[in-house]
């Protein structure tokens, strides 16, 4: 299959169908493919005007809307890569994303304006903001399109021609040292991806597709990119509905979504609280989830709710997009008690399994993932070590990106996930990195230790508890902890609990000793 | 005490009990950010609006059940004597 070049170019696909609604919110406001083309056009003109050129990046903190979709598709048209920070995230992390990749503008709501002049003035960054009065069908984004024309016209300019390695977008994930990283991703990385999913999923020109993902995370690259490639509707949920299980189970049904996206973890809570019954879902047809392992009772009870889904497990971190998938069997396994396997790797890459010195290990023995092709990222931003260090090369010169992720084959051909080799863990489908939060408490005064461990929990999946040794006094109000900590976090990566302990336990070589406070529960 | 002030005392006794075992009571503000700290995740909102309903015989929307409504206490009792008729 010929691989678009563009990214964009999917978007001009569309064109075939101007009249067919591109994405739609959840209050009923809407755009066709035509209208997304156009305004996409102006977003693309305005950037150039202010000075974006192919190869810049662009930031983008906006409420995930039908202006956000526009935005995104007029920066890749502008020749430049998006970067979506999370719109609930501090200042202070959002300012640091956009000053460490330099970005030559940034698209943003007004009512964070102020605290990112703030951040940005601190770094000696100045980017060229794009001021919206919100964000919503669209309006937010055509409104200030308007009042920048009336000021000084930006000539029309035809999108760019971007080489398949160029930069599409750049997506931060947690990182140990503290910061979050760039995860770098190319127009190829992404077209190769969303090809695999029309060949793996065959979707059709009147699905619609859910968008609960926010558009920071990489499952919202197959929620924005593969309907818009096929034709078909894509249905943006916000952050408050998304995580309202009630709420959510009656918009699935009254949206009419076909082919829903997600972490499992929503999908736990709408089995366990989202009254599924009440409910006629006869238009969902596809369930997909990725990010973290589906408790398998919770798997299992909602499919007995939707018995006419298929189910796919998508298996990959943000630097490799999806590389390996499962289909689950037609049949519902009751008595199953192993959640299902991520599966095998998919067509256009290659999966090798390594031991900790590098070698291949035996088929069916434990070892780290390794995946090479078009889906795995360039590097992290600016970071050629932590790049370095991230792959793994084997003598043939071929690079492969290091998932961090232990797996063994089964006797089926599918990988199993046994666990991670390293401190990072998935909440509620982010990844965290313990280290990052444990960087952050030793940023306050008052915190003399901290180590940070995620611990089992029914309904959250991961609880994330630090142990604290403080200066001068036994406890501190887990108010001002918390409140310190959401000055340089986002909320999930905020610890769940805190204990206090006049030192930390250590090994009998003086290092923290993990798995007791582990033991402590 | 007017009801706005009675509403936010009995929201914070039950929020100090089900969220912050052990928490200096003086802590918690009316003005104390409660979601955006993420000492109300989504779990625990969902279980203070189903007290607030149990509570106080009132129905918040899902639309209502956000940052913007529930942030601190005095947006919750804010809330709640709106739907109990000031």
């Amino acid at each position: 299959m010929a691989a678009d070049s563009a990214l964009h170019d999917l978007l001009e696909r569309s064109a075939a169908r101007p009249e067919q609604v591109a994405v739609e919110e959840a209050d009923g406001s809407r755009i066709s493919c035509g209208e997304l083309v156009r305004l996409s056009n102006r977003v693309r003109d305005r950037l150039r005007a202010v000075g974006v050129h192919p190869g810049d990046r662009v930031g983008l903190w906006l409420r995930k809307s039908i202006d956000t979709v526009a935005a995104i598709f007029g920066i890749l048209k502008a020749g430049a890569a998006y970067v979506p920070v999370d719109p609930t995230a501090p200042p202070a992390r959002n300012g640091y994303i956009f000053a460490n990749c330099a970005v030559r503008a940034a698209i943003i709501e007004h009512r964070f304006a102020a605290a990112l002049a703030g951040e940005l003035q601190q770094a000696g960054h100045q980017p060229r903001l794009l001021l919206l009065d919100g964000a919503g069908g669209g309006r937010s984004l055509a409104r200030c399109l308007d009042d920048l024309q009336a000021a000084s016209p930006a000539p029309e300019v035809p999108s760019a021609r971007p080489a398949a390695e160029d930069l599409a977008y750049i997506l931060y994930t947690s990182g140990s040292t503290g910061r979050p990283k760039g995860v770098m991703l190319s127009h190829r990385n992404a077209t190769s991806f969303v090809d695999w999913c029309s060949t793996t999923f065959a979707p059709a020109a009147n699905e619609r597709f859910s968008a609960h993902a926010p558009f920071h995370f990489d499952l919202s690259v197959l929620d924005i990119f593969l309907p818009i490639k096929h034709g078909a509707t894509l249905v943006l949920i916000g952050e408050e509905l998304g995580k309202d299980p009630v709420q959510l189970a009656r918009f699935i049904a009254e949206a009419r979504i076909t082919s829903w996206y997600s972490a499992p973890s929503i999908l736990s809570l709408l089995v366990q609280r989202g009254r599924l019954q009440d409910h006629d879902f006869e238009p969902l047809r596809r369930v997909l989830f990725a990010g973290e392992v589906f408790p398998i009772g919770h798997l299992n009870r909602l499919r007995h709710a939707w018995p006419h889904c298929a189910y796919y497990n998508l298996y990959g971190p943000t630097e490799t997009n999806v590389c390996t998938f499962f289909a689950l069997p037609a049949q519902i396994e009751d008595d199953r008690l192993d959640p299902y396997p991520i599966g095998r790797v998919c067509a256009q890459l290659t999966g090798l399994v390594i031991d900790e010195q590098g070698r291949t290990v035996a088929a069916g023995a434990d070892g780290e993932l390794c995946i090479a092709g078009p889906h795995v990222m360039q590097g992290y931003w600016g970071q050629p070590e932590q790049t370095e260090r991230a792959f793994h090369v084997t003598p043939d010169g071929r690079r492969w990106y290091k998932t961090g992720d232990i797996v063994a084959l089964d006797g089926q051909g599918d990988f199993a996930y046994l666990g991670r080799r390293d401190r990072m863990i998935k909440k509620r489908g982010y990844r965290v990195e313990l280290d990052e939060i444990e960087a952050c408490l030793y940023r306050h005064a008052a915190i003399h230790e901290a180590a940070v461990v995620a611990l089992p929990h029914d309904e959250l999946g991961q609880l994330v508890k630090a142990h604290l040794a403080l200066r001068g006094a036994d406890r501190m109000s887990i108010i001002q902890l918390k409140r310190f900590c959401a000055e340089h976090l986002p909320t999930y990566m905020i610890p769940d609990q805190f204990a206090f302990h006049a030192a930390l336990p250590k090994t009998s070589t003086g290092k923290t000793d993990y798995q007791q406070l582990k033991q402590l529960g | 005490m007017t009801a706005s002030n009675e509403t936010a005392a009995i929201v914070k006794q039950f929020i100090l009990a089900e969220f912050l075992p052990g928490e200096d009571p003086a802590e918690l503000t009316p003005s104390t950010p409660l979601i955006t700290t993420g000492i109300l995740d989504s779990i625990a909102t969902l279980k203070l609006v189903a007290f607030l309903e149990e509570t106080f015989g009132i129905s918040i929307a899902a639309h209502e059940a956000d940052v913007e409504h529930l942030n601190t206490l005095a947006d919750i009792a804010h809330l709640v004597d709106s739907k109990r008729g000031g």
